[in-house]
């Protein structure tokens, strides 16, 4: 039984489709998207998200499920970086003490406690990726988005991205996130689902996934893809 | 050129030795400006900001229309704010015609649409940025948009000055609606187009080039403080 089923699912823009019924269940604790460039990975992960409206099919979400995003790209507010945690724990509700004290113990958990006051426009792209992983962190998401949180960044931040994400999960937030690094997916994922063309082409559990790819097309990919 | 030499000499000296009536006229153009650039902010930029960020029936007909008005003749908008204060007028009771605050109404009417269309196209480019962030955070169009206001408030800037600078150059409202009484409501501009009419083209060059001057000095003071404001900010 999956937490988020997929029926049906589909996305056209003009005339174009970009996702094409997709039907599916998630139901794993750690699930990677992954796919060749233009598959329709992120958009698939902004359909879930509820971020695009399906021309077609739907969602299935359990009712109270909360949900947070990580995109590619951190975008950040004009201010502190603890500023922008509380931006987000304010539209959530929270009082301005609790607030406070919530965005400090995330910063804490990313080990960026030192640049709280710092402007977070002004920080590298790797603390940026941190302090938005923060910002969602914080919120407790019951459900975590990620949309390729490593792809712009060097290798040592991407450990600490996947570091971060790990302990995400470990605390019972489940992840879906997109990927085009199969080293990555490898070490994070118990499911992954492979998309091509707009179409799932394969959903299995990682091990497998890696091991003995179920379609040809996947394993073209795995081959092309591992150095 | 020997109009202009004379002219940068006596602008030269009026400002030298602190010329009451000169400085009492830059005063009031500058007070009158100011005050209707503050109020077109005011107003001009939340509903910018809605027309970027807010979906509602009717939004593209009042985007062209803003972006239109931004052509605004001076002296249309001058006729009428007169005949909307004057005795006859629906709002003549108030007794503002020939005032200052008449100026300020009809230079902030004047540079709305400058303030809000620009701003529209600022908070556009913003969301643009934003907008996936701020719907997954939860924020309606509403928090959006006071968010993206604040966020953008450097580049915003951009539209008070363009709204400062039509408002302190303008002379075909402020002439109408103020009447260009002296040391009542005579402005930098209106006393150029008195004193060229007059004759006494020394001076109104002379004034023209302390107009040019102010000007170029809040441009270049906000251009330095936005410099350093993004430096700090990011």
């Amino acid at each position: 039984m999956g937490w988020l089923q997929l029926h049906q699912l589909g996305l056209s823009e003009k005339n174009v489709a970009i996702i094409v019924e997709v039907t599916l269940k998630v139901g794993a604790g750690r699930t990677a998207i992954i796919g060749p460039n233009g598959a329709g990975k992120s958009t698939l992960l902004r359909l879930m998200h509820g971020l695009l409206r399906p021309s077609s099919g739907h969602l299935d979400w359990p009712q109270t499920l909360t949900q947070g995003m990580v995109f590619q790209r951190p975008v950040m507010l004009r201010t502190t970086a603890l500023a922008n945690i509380e931006y987000a724990l304010k539209l959530r509700g929270f009082a301005a003490a609790e607030c406070h004290q919530r965005a400090l113990d995330a910063l804490a958990r990313v080990g960026l406690t030192g640049i709280a006051a710092r402007q977070a426009r002004c920080l590298s792209g790797g603390e940026q990726q941190r302090v938005a992983l923060a910002r969602a962190w914080a919120l407790e998401p019951q459900v975590l988005f990620l949309d390729e949180p490593t792809a712009s960044l060097d290798p040592g931040s991407s450990r600490e991205v996947e570091r971060i994400i790990h302990e995400i999960a470990a605390g019972g937030t489940r992840i879906v996130m997109t990927t085009h690094n199969l080293g990555q997916a490898r070490r994070i994922a118990e499911e992954v689902i492979y998309l091509e063309g707009g179409r799932v082409v394969e959903q299995t559990p990682a091990d497998a996934f890696f091991c003995q790819p179920r379609t040809t097309a996947a394993r073209n990919f795995i081959q092309e893809e591992t150095p | 050129m020997y109009e202009i030499s004379t002219s940068l000499g006596l602008a030269g000296s009026l400002v030298a030795v602190g010329d009451a009536k000169l400085m009492a006229i830059v005063l009031l153009s500058l007070q009158v400006s100011f005050t209707a650039t503050l109020l077109a902010c005011l107003f001009g930029m939340p509903i910018g900001a809605l027309l970027a960020v807010g979906r509602f029936p009717g939004r593209r007909p009042l985007i062209v229309l803003f972006n239109g008005l931004m052509g605004l003749p001076p002296v249309v908008v001058g006729l009428l704010v007169y005949l909307l204060l004057s005795r006859a007028g629906p709002l003549g009771s108030f007794g503002l015609l020939f005032t200052p605050q008449a100026m300020v109404i009809a230079q902030t009417i004047l540079i709305l649409p400058i303030v809000t269309a620009l701003t529209r196209q600022v908070i556009e480019d913003a969301w643009l940025e934003h907008r996936e962030q701020l719907r997954s955070l939860g924020a309606s169009r509403t928090r959006s948009a006071q968010t993206l206001l604040w966020d953008s408030r450097f580049s915003l800037s951009t539209a008070g000055l363009a709204g400062f600078g039509r408002a302190v150059a303008e002379v075909g409202a402020v002439m109408i609606v103020g009447g260009n009484i002296d040391s009542l409501t005579r402005v930098m501009t209106t006393t150029i187009a008195l004193e060229t009419s007059k004759g006494d083209l020394p001076l109104a060059l002379a004034l023209g080039l302390i107009l040019i001057a102010v000007v170029l000095l809040v441009n270049t003071a906000a251009f330095v403080l936005r410099q350093w404001a993004e430096r700090h900010w990011g």
